[in-house]
């Protein structure tokens, strides 16, 4: 009999980096297909790209820096960029697009970096970032959502493909005739033209709560992040905290003037802020460490995101407010140290 | 009594303890030929007091402790000493240390001079001096010298914790010694409290252990009362020292301290035990209740083993290996050590020996980075944040490792259990643990090293101005006379 | 225009003066002082300075390197580089090994003639006796630097591993 002598402890639990990055995939099926319902099959499309470049740049990049590629393509955390990634996009953008995004997020933002677990940016926050600064105009096209009574058209499989492949639509229509802005895009440009916020949110892409289409991503969101709470993948930290950085503000602020500010429940319900409050602030490889310190950068994140929405030079500033956060982490990490059992501080 | 609430961290682990617990405790059957390492207890090892060759008795003592923290130890059988060499030792599997060996005559014969002795008369100090001759030691892992933790404590302890929280999955020795001997786990905590003055004694138990905690009040009641029995959650490691005080008692064991420096006293229930039969029945620490454990095992139960008795005897006794297990190990599965084979002797401080197979355990994973999930933190009853202290690990940051509380992580496993990455924490904790000691001492002796040099440097300033005026003198002297 | 060139320079003589007072520039002495408590305060003098505060003089003066300490070991060197911006070195092993434990020296009595030239010798006071008396090390207070042991004329001290009771270990 000679049995193995490892160090305890002898059993742990059944968890792995692919598993809970397989779970946070699931969680997120649902808002894929009700984004697919209201804006059609452009993102299935996407996310094949996406996908494709992202498992394709993790096996280049692990090759050059000479690492085991299979443990690490398998762990899923570069699918999760790329999903993500594609999300941000829209649905009708040119392959170009997210090809280069993904591509620059894993190259750059992550295995430059060191690879899974040392990037201290967000990597798909990056990559949006990137594009958005370069290519501003091709991340405006966003698609009429069905059910906004504004003739939405439906494309065909061949023809959504013809788009974003080709960059050409149906002879009979413009990019013009399909798009409409975001509800954060119609606030905004509303308000600078002198409407109130009420004006500004009777145009008829608006809904109950964030603007039709939207807020039904953003329910089917909150759902999957909420099943992922209950599974103890994420912690509830960083997703209030982001969301209360968004409500507080928007409360005050609609409180003081609500014919020129946005309430708070518009405020959570439109854009990337579930996306942002469960997905993306939680990728935990960028966020602060503590408990507290979770806090603070949720908090962060939603202020700062808040600002840019409000005051700001974009309609949604979840994705900056990710990225300023994350050059924050250190300074918050020091600063929100628990006090340890037995210390006085 | 009611549960109060629990600490920070811990896990909920399933107990595993039906099986072990289905039948009642037993003897051993006595083994042919006894090992007995010289140093199974904390401190200092212990020194041979007989030869080869020498006939012994029951209960005779056979090595004396060597330094102030060290121990008796006494022959389990009596019989005569075939051999003092080494002898692999379960404690450290990779290297044998010098061990007595007897081999067993069976007639039992008990050592004259050991009689029960009459504490309630006795001074506190003469009781903390009997618990030493009796080679008494810590039995719920920490195998520390019960006399010389009696002797460290305030002259009056405010508060003695009998330990009976055993909350390691698969381990059930305690649970069984509490539901069978509750009476001699009650007269040992008596004995205790008179030891150190104490003014309150509290039996803890985990919620889960309803038939213990039963055995225990009744007990208490026989005794007269005097005893708490309290129920704390059973949430791993609710009987770790620390977070049982505060559990308990709401007060933190300072860092770097000591339970006794708020006043408290722990010990574990099969200690207590232990110095009860010592003081009223004249038994040294000899034997001890051993669960023997784990899917390979034909008949899982707990045994009462004399110490050095062979393990493949218990395992025998207990109906044999059912299949080859697939990792063999005194203790449970979170802090236990693991064994290549079963050529060890049972020692003061094996609680249980557990062949687990896979169905039993789930060994860990392929190594990942830390993707700074934090699940590690959350579970860490110490309040540390692990992922830091790994990261410092890595990077050999050794003073920012003590800033981070190394040295106050207890090795509890909670950390590397629950973490996705598979990163084998406990492990690396460990390395680095003794530089960032290093670091520590070095750093706390600085202070007095540099006044006593700095005092010197002064003294010898001083005496060389001395010794310049006295010179100076002398010469005025000289050129002075006529 | 010429406001916004008056804003700038203002500006940025505000953050002069803020970064002029910023850790950077020490005073020599402070330096000195922060160099010192950092290192390990064993006053062996295997760095080749007189002890540790000399060291540290020439440390915060440039003269010397941050790898000279044995006692203080690659823990000692890292802060050291840390503090002074330096590169980090490991110890070199021409100034001494660093103990793989602590440890303390010892006086065989039943050899010591009572001369009191360790006594003399130690930088910190641990050896106690006097001439024609028994000389005996306080282990509590021995930082192991070895200066006792070339100077006894009968070779009856060596060094052993302290014992945990003897370190005094403050949190």
């Amino acid at each position: 009999m000679s049995l193995p002598t490892s160090q305890p402890p002898h059993s742990v639990a059944p968890n792995s980096v692919a598993r809970v990055m397989g779970i946070v995939l699931i969680a997120l099926i649902p808002a894929i297909v009700v984004h697919i319902v209201f804006f059609g099959i452009g993102l299935a499309v996407q996310l094949t790209l996406a996908i494709a470049t992202a498992l394709i740049t993790e096996a280049i990049a692990l090759h050059l820096r000479r690492q085991p590629v299979r443990p690490f393509l398998s762990d899923g955390s570069a699918l999760i960029t790329a999903v993500l990634l594609a999300f941000c996009l829209p649905p009708l953008a040119p392959w170009w697009l997210v090809v280069s995004g993904t591509a620059f997020a894993i190259l750059l933002a992550k295995h430059l970096y060191g690879g899974l677990g040392s990037n201290p940016f967000n990597p798909a926050m990056v990559g949006y970032v990137v594009l958005l600064v370069s290519f501003p105009q091709h991340l405006t096209r966003w698609l009429t959502p069905e059910a906004s009574g504004l003739h939405p058209v439906d494309l065909s499989f061949v023809q959504t493909l013809h788009a974003i492949f080709i960059g050409q639509l149906p002879p009979e229509l413009t990019w013009d005739a399909i798009t409409s802005p975001t509800p954060l895009d119609a606030v905004r440009t509303g308000l600078k033209m002198g409407l109130t916020l009420q004006e500004a949110q009777a145009a008829p892409t608006f809904g109950g709560l964030g603007g039709r289409g939207w807020e039904w991503i953003n329910l089917a969101v909150l759902a999957g992040g909420i099943w992922l709470l209950a599974l103890k993948i994420v912690r509830w930290h960083i997703p209030v905290a982001l969301l209360a950085g968004l409500a507080i503000p928007a409360a005050i602020m609609h409180a003081v003037d609500p014919g020129s500010y946005a309430g708070a429940l518009f405020e959570v319900t439109s854009g990337a802020s579930m996306l942002g409050a469960f997905f993306i602030a939680t990728d935990p490889v960028s966020a602060a460490t503590s408990d507290r310190g979770r806090l603070v950068y949720g908090f962060g994140i939603g202020l700062v995101a808040y600002i840019i929405r409000t005051w700001g030079g974009y309609p949604d500033g979840i994705a900056f407010g990710v990225l300023l956060l994350n050059l924050a982490v250190p300074l918050i990490d020091r600063y929100t140290v628990p006090r340890i059992y037995g210390r006085a501080t | 009594m009611t549960t109060r609430s629990q600490t920070r961290g811990g896990l909920k682990l399933e107990t595993h303890k039906h099986r072990s617990t289905m039948r009642p405790l037993r003897a051993a059957r006595p083994a042919e030929l006894l090992t007995l390492p010289l140093d199974q207890h904390a401190g200092a090892a212990a020194r041979p007091i007989v030869a080869t060759g020498d006939l012994v008795a029951l209960g005779q003592p056979i090595a004396e402790p060597t330094a102030d923290i060290s121990a008796w130890l006494h022959s389990p059988v009596s019989g005569r000493v075939r051999a003092i060499e080494p002898q692999p030792s379960a404690l450290h599997p990779d290297t044998p240390s010098l061990a007595i060996v007897i081999e067993n005559d069976g007639a039992d014969r008990t050592h004259a001079a050991n009689q029960p002795f009459d504490f309630s008369n006795a001074e506190p100090a003469a009781i903390v001096e009997h618990i030493a001759r009796g080679g008494i030691v810590g039995l719920g892992g920490a195998i520390f010298p019960t006399a010389a933790k009696l002797a460290r404590a305030p002259a009056k302890s405010a508060h003695l914790i009998v330990n009976g929280a055993e909350c390691e999955p698969w381990i059930s020795c305690d649970d069984m010694l509490m539901r069978e001997r509750a009476s001699e786990v009650i007269a040992g905590a008596k004995v205790l409290c008179r030891a150190v003055l104490a003014e309150h004694c509290t039996i803890a138990v985990e919620d889960d252990m309803r038939e213990a905690a039963q055995a225990l009040r009744e007990a208490v009641e026989h005794a007269g009362g005097g005893i708490e029995v309290v129920e704390v959650p059973s949430i791993y490691p609710a009987g770790g020292e620390r977070q049982l005080i505060t559990t308990l008692t709401g007060l933190e064991v300072p860092s770097g301290g000591l339970p006794q420096d708020i006043g408290i006293l722990c010990q574990n229930v099969g200690t207590a035990a232990a110095i009860a039969r010592w003081v009223h029945d004249g038994e040294p620490l000899i034997r001890r209740v051993v669960t023997i454990t784990g899917s390979a095992i034909q008949e899982p139960a707990n045994l009462d083993a004399v110490i050095g008795t062979p393990l493949s005897r218990l395992i025998a006794d207990c109906g044999g290996f059912a299949t080859e297990p697939a990792k063999l190990m005194m203790g449970g599965p979170m802090m236990g050590i693991a064994l290549p084979t079963d050529q060890f002797a049972v020692l003061k401080g094996m609680n249980c020996v557990f062949a687990a197979t896979l169905r039993d355990i789930q060994p860990a994973g392929p190594e990942m980075p830390c993707i700074r999930c934090g699940s590690c933190s959350e579970v860490c009853p110490a309040i540390l944040l692990p992922q830091q202290l790994h990261r410092l690990a890595l990077a050999g940051e050794v003073p920012e490792l003590d800033e981070y509380g190394l040295l106050d992580c207890i090795e509890c496993g909670c950390c590397d259990y629950v973490c996705p990455s598979q990163i084998p924490l406990v492990e690396r904790f460990r390395v680095a643990k003794p530089e960032v000691l290093r670091y520590r001492t070095m750093r706390s002796m600085a202070p007095e090293a540099r006044a006593q040099f700095e005092a010197r440097e002064v003294r010898l300033a001083r005496l060389e101005e001395e010794r310049r005026a006295r010179l100076a003198e002398k010469r005025r002297s000289i050129t002075s006379k006529p | 225009m010429l406001t916004a060139a008056l804003l700038a320079a203002g500006f940025a003589a505000a953050l002069a003066s803020v970064l002029a007072r910023s850790s950077r520039v020490v005073p020599r002495s402070t330096l000195i002082e922060r160099i010192n408590d950092v290192l390990p305060q064993t006053q062996c003098g295997r760095c080749t300075f007189a002890g540790c505060k000399p060291y540290a003089t020439a440390l915060a003066e440039g003269r010397a390197d941050i790898n000279h300490c044995p006692p203080g070991g690659d823990t000692t060197a890292r802060t050291l580089a840390t503090l002074l911006d330096r590169p980090y070195k490991p110890v070199d092993p021409q100034f001494g090994i660093t103990p793989a434990q602590p440890v303390v020296a010892w006086v065989d009595e039943s050899r010591c003639i009572g001369c009191t030239k360790c006594i003399q010798a130690c930088p910190v006071d641990a050896i106690v006796g006097a001439s024609k008396f028994m000389h005996t090390i306080i282990a509590a207070q021995c930082t192991g630097c070895e200066l006792c042991i070339a100077p006894c004329p009968v070779d009856c001290i060596e060094l052993r591993p302290a014992q945990a009771s003897q370190l005094s270990l403050s949190s």
